[in-house]
């Protein structure tokens, strides 16, 4: 029970302070699931980001899915899911009803304007760690330097959907595995 | 019978909306031609919306075109809706991983994929970076966040919240 009630507030947490896409909930999943509560390791978040990326639904869902499955199986995965869209349900009723005017107050904006660059800082710092660990597990430094410029130069540039990416990587990766056993 | 068609279209979304929050907007914009639920004008409000509240964009969307369509309910069905085929897709998802967890093959296909996933978060970064650092002062206010982050060590949530209260400050 009390893993149930910690699951609820993390993801409540999660989807309180998450402002933007799925990524921007990365920073706080580091902090609540991996480093405060242990409910996954840092590995296996970036596996259900992997994931969540290229199966339906929204990544963020999946991700919520994934962490309460993985602690308390289908009860745990229904946990999670309601407690990341419950401070949605109740902002956006909010908004949508009663302070419809809210979002254009000019305190409010400025405020939203700075949280925007907070959380640019706090991905950037993200990106800096993950890239770093990445690295120093790393057993093909060269070739995953090369299917990190490539999958990026493909989406920043390219404008490819993370989505194809992902696959073509996965892929690429059997063709790997098949070669190399073929040749053990 | 709102309720169930509502239900049953945000299930769709969910279904077929691969790859993330914005993947649902078009998805929107055709609810708007197929029911006249909302004008496509509201779709772009709700976007503008759902960006700026807490929360995943995905959901915020759903909640707002329920409620648009059919008041707190109705924003509720079509987002219990949206997360259905998420929650039972990865369940069956979790099991293949609970199954395959030690199994060498399988930890090498996902540990490949993990420059991809670093290269797809600092995608994200740049695009939150190009809206919110359009001039100077935001970009000074992120740069002081991130100098602060190096002397002042706590959760991510301290600094947005931090950012939001200096935009708020200088009238960013």
């Amino acid at each position: 029970m009390k893993i149930l009630i910690n699951l609820f507030i993390t993801f409540f947490k999660t989807g309180l302070f998450t402002f933007g896409g799925g990524y921007a909930m990365l920073p706080i999943l580091k902090d609540e699931v991996v480093a405060k509560h242990h409910f996954a390791t840092e590995d296996e978040l970036l596996n259900y980001f992997s994931i969540g990326q290229c199966t339906p639904g929204i990544i963020a869902v999946n991700v919520a899915t994934f962490c309460g499955y993985k602690l308390k199986k289908v009860v745990g995965a229904i946990v999670a899911t309601l407690a990341l869209v419950l401070p949605s349900l109740i902002i956006i009723t909010l908004v949508a009803s009663v302070l419809s005017h809210f979002m254009e107050n000019d305190d409010v904006v400025h405020a939203m304007r700075g949280i925007r660059v907070g959380v640019a800082a706090v991905l950037i710092k993200i990106v800096y760690d993950l890239g770093k660990r990445v690295l120093a597990q790393s057993n093909f430094i060269g070739l995953d330097c090369c299917v990190f410029f490539v999958a990026l130069l493909a989406v920043v540039f390219l404008k490819i959907s993370s989505v194809f990416v992902i696959s073509a990587v996965m892929l690429f990766s059997v063709g790997r595995l098949c070669f190399e056993r073929r040749n053990r | 019978m709102i309720f169930v068609k509502l239900f049953y279209e945000f299930f769709l979304i969910g279904l077929f909306a691969i790859g993330g929050g914005a993947t649902t907007i078009p998805f929107l914009f055709d609810l708007s031609e197929k029911y006249h639920w909302f004008t496509p004008q509201e779709v772009t409000n709700m976007v503008a919306i759902s960006e700026s509240t807490p929360g995943p964009i995905g959901i915020n969307m759903a909640t707002y075109a329920g409620y648009n369509t059919a008041g707190i309910f109705g924003g509720i069905v079509a987002t219990f809706g949206l997360v259905m085929p998420s929650l039972i897709i990865i369940i069956l998802i979790s099991r293949i991983l609970k199954a395959y967890a030690n199994n060498a093959a399988f930890n090498f296909l996902l540990k490949s994929l993990q420059p991809a996933v670093v290269a797809l978060v600092l995608n994200a970064t740049i695009q939150i970076a190009q809206v919110s650092l359009n001039s100077l002062l935001p970009f000074l206010i992120f740069a002081f966040i991130l100098i602060f982050m190096r002397f002042y060590k706590t959760g991510s949530v301290f600094y947005i919240m931090l950012a939001g209260v200096i935009g708020y400050a200088l009238k960013l």
